[in-house]
């Protein structure tokens, strides 16, 4: 489970995650964490694995952005 | 469980006294100066003071006792953490992330464009709008979904009011995701009819896209950062370069459009862009998009607090009256109307119910997330009326007004704004497009031409140079459209899916999403539907925004009603009556508005589409040709597309009537109803969950 939230974490790397989730690709890292924990038995895939995934799922559905 | 509000502490009054007074004087000196030009400073500073006191009051009584948000139980990102989209996140992070998918065209346009009547009523309306229904629309939706496992709205309205306003409500959706594109893509042709310098930096974006993506793809993949900065020096390579193209008479030809054949390379772009795959252009595009997005909003805030201009437009104009040639129509409803986004825009509840609730890592933040939000898109809102007003009016009619109302020349349009009481020469017009590096600035409604000079003034004024306001207007200009047409694209294959949804109900093998021909026939269905309003904005006598943009208005409110009706029947159904006026008060407000804006667009003798049709028919009658239609059929198509739009405004009007109705039969139910009734999701402690 991630606890990451409430840890101090330095302004760039917070910067950094925002920008990557303001274009749909959350925290590679927190993934992989989530994966190894409580899947272990799944591939861990590379970070540009994780981020096409994440490319095509952001346009995938509805919602998206504003006017 | 109504957690408990500290007492606050003797200094913690005084500094909450200060900033009442401080913003009550401000305000005051907004409201009440007359005869004498204010500067920006006091309205920027009465805006953060209301923002201040609207979020430390307001939505804390909103977070402890309407939705009741309690920080000991469990998140959907908690409960469902799958790391991928459940992920609980910082706070700040989940800030920055909703309010750059708020953040859009729509808080740059309206208040541009509401700037006839004055700063005063636009600003009033903002402030108010935000405090009392915008910010209030937003972080209540976000609340419900919380409590929801995050769902969507439409599933909401599915559960909380029944089946089928669920699926009328999602037709609502489908018709003004359409009209939002049509509008937009609209200021975008305005903004580049007849501009080479403008066309070529915003075509050769979709190259510099196709570059990034491909970089993106292949060499350094998910290097989202790295990408963007080189997408950016291309982007400000292609605006210097913009000015040789625009001085080259040879390319110049190249890049010089007019509108309709500017809107068929929208509706043609609009296609190819939602059929390739998303990697090749939209992601690339929508990432520079974003960035450039945020950056640009911070520049305007850089510019207008270190130009502190004076605000040269009255506080109040006589076009409250209703006869403003921007838009049509009385200060009620049609201010209310035209500024939606910023005050409250009814797109937004959608995403309040889509990523947002599935990253909070805890109730508590939807406040700051939700209501704070909403506050910053209506400082952004504000800042663009502050923009627009700090133009010289003569200027601001002369690019907003038609071409019909005030003619096509510097000479004649100085002559009509002059008679206005807006005192304006030809050669300030002429000076003011000579120094963007533009032919004309006669005809450039839609917000972004208006808000891209005064943003240029306002940044030439901190750093002058020689040229350097073209290269201003320009950078504007690019940006808008940059964003604009990532919507555009985005919003073609959103409205794809959405088709091909419905489409599925009838036909099931139109479904399939992965199918080339089901893809194939709900891109051309989705782009000939705002394809269509398009092209009218582009043919019509009025110029598109002065039609178009009320059509939006009222379909963009009528969703943030929804919304709202939404939140009222949640609070009656969970016994909390006592609060029902929180997200009723506004949700009437939004229902009258909507309904007696349609009301005039469809009977009213002088600005309705059925007058307008009328009197092209009557026209056509008698065998007279009225301007810009060239011949019968061309006075026939703008018959028809007025009744288009008269057919569309009845039905945003039933849609809300009967989702009003649907509304009314829940309250009625939960209020007699002895125990609760809403659909919440059971109450799981934090401290069992998380470690």
């Amino acid at each position: 489970m991630n606890t990451n939230a409430s840890a101090p974490r330095s302004f760039w790397q917070r910067a950094v995650q925002t920008a990557r989730l303001c274009c749909g690709v959350p925290d590679y890292d927190v993934y992989v964490k989530h994966l190894r924990e409580h899947h272990p038995e799944r591939p861990v895939p590379s970070y540009g694995e994780f981020f096409r995934e994440r490319q095509e799922a952001r346009y995938r559905g509805t919602g998206g952005r504003c006017c | 469980m109504q957690s408990a509000i500290p007492k606050p502490s003797p200094a913690g009054k005084i500094l909450w006294a200060a900033i009442a007074i401080v913003g009550a004087w401000c305000l005051g000196v907004v409201a009440l100066r007359r005869g004498e030009p204010i500067n920006a400073i006091w309205l920027v500073t009465a805006s953060i003071a209301v923002f201040l006191i609207g979020y430390r009051f307001y939505s804390r009584m909103i977070a402890t006792r309407v939705l009741q948000l309690d920080p000991s139980r469990a998140t959907p990102s908690v409960l469902r953490n799958d790391g991928l989209d459940y992920v609980p996140t910082d706070r700040w992070v989940v800030f920055g992330h909703h309010f750059a998918a708020i953040a859009g065209a729509g808080p740059l346009v309206g208040p541009v464009l509401a700037a006839q009547m004055g700063y005063l009523p636009g600003t009033l309306w903002i402030l108010v709008g935000v405090v009392f229904a915008g910010a209030v629309q937003d972080f209540m939706i976000l609340g419900l979904s919380l409590r929801r496992d995050g769902r969507s709205l439409g599933h909401m309205l599915r559960e909380e009011l029944g089946e089928v306003p669920g699926v009328i409500a999602m037709v609502g959706v489908l018709v003004l995701m359409m009209i939002v594109l049509a509008v937009l893509a609209l200021v975008v042709v305005k903004a580049l009819t007849h501009s080479p310098w403008g066309t070529f930096t915003v075509a050769a974006t979709i190259p510099i896209a196709l570059l990034m993506g491909v970089y993106l793809r292949f060499v350094r993949p998910g290097r989202i950062l790295e990408v963007s900065i080189i997408g950016l020096i291309l982007l400000l390579a292609s605006i210097w370069y913009g000015k040789t193209v625009n001085d080259t008479p040879a390319l110049a030809a190249l890049f010089d459009f007019d509108a309709k054949a500017l809107a068929w390379l929208l509706i043609g772009y609009g296609f190819f862009a939602s059929v390739l795959p998303v990697w090749l252009l939209l992601a690339p595009r929508d990432y520079l998009s974003t960035f450039l997005k945020i950056g640009t909003i911070a520049l305007l805030a850089l510019a207008i607090f270190l130009a502190a201009p004076t605000l040269q437009m009255p506080a109040i104009t006589k076009f409250i009256d209703g006869t403003g040639p921007v838009f049509a129509g009385n200060l009620f409803p049609f201010l209310f109307i035209t500024i939606a986004c910023g005050a409250v825009s009814g797109w937004h509840s959608i995403i309040a119910s889509g990523t947002t609730p599935k990253l909070l890592a805890n109730e508590g933040e939807a406040r700051l997330v939700g209501y704070g939000g909403m506050l910053m898109e209506a400082f952004v809102a504000i800042m663009a009326l502050i923009a627009a007003a700090s133009l010289h009016p003569g200027v601001y009619f002369a690019m907003n007004s038609p071409g019909a109302l005030v003619g096509t020349t510097a000479e004649q349009a100085a002559q009509t704004i002059s008679s206005w009481g807006f005192l304006v020469t030809p050669a300030e017009l002429t000076d003011t497009a000579r120094n963007i590096g533009e032919g004309t600035i006669l005809g450039r409604a839609g917000g972004a031409p208006t808000l891209a000079v005064g943003m240029a003034q306002l940044l030439h004024g901190i750093m002058p140079g020689e040229g350097m306001m073209a290269l201003w207007y320009h950078y504007a200009i690019l940006f808008e459209a940059l964003f604009i047409l990532t919507t555009v694209d985005a919003g073609t294959r959103v409205g794809r899916f959405m088709i091909q949804e419905l489409a599925g109900m009838a036909w099931a093998p139109l479904k399939q999403t992965e199918s080339w021909v089901g893809n194939i026939v709900a891109t051309v269905i989705c782009v000939g539907l705002w394809g269509y309003f398009l092209y009218q904005g582009a043919v019509d006598p009025l110029g598109g925004i002065n039609t178009l943009w009320p059509l939006f208005g009222i379909a963009n409110q009528m969703l943030a009603a929804i919304a709202l009706m939404l939140a009222t029947v949640v609070t009656v159904k969970l016994k909390r009556q006592r609060y029902v006026l929180v997200p009723a008060v506004p949700a009437v407000w939004l229902v009258v508005c909507t309904l007696t804006a349609g009301w005039q667009k469809i009977f009213d003798a002088k600005i309705s589409f059925t007058a307008a049709a009328q009197k092209y028919a009557d026209a056509m009658a008698s065998g007279k040709l009225l301007a810009p239609a060239k011949s019968m059929d061309e006075m026939q198509r703008i018959i028809t597309n007025n009744r288009v739009d008269m057919a569309l405004t009845a039905l945003f009007m039933l849609l809300v009537l009967t989702m009003l109705f649907f509304s009314l039969r829940s309250i009625v139910r939960a209020w007699r109803a002895t125990h609760p009734t809403a659909h919440e999701e059971p109450y799981v402690a934090l401290s069992s969950v998380a470690q």
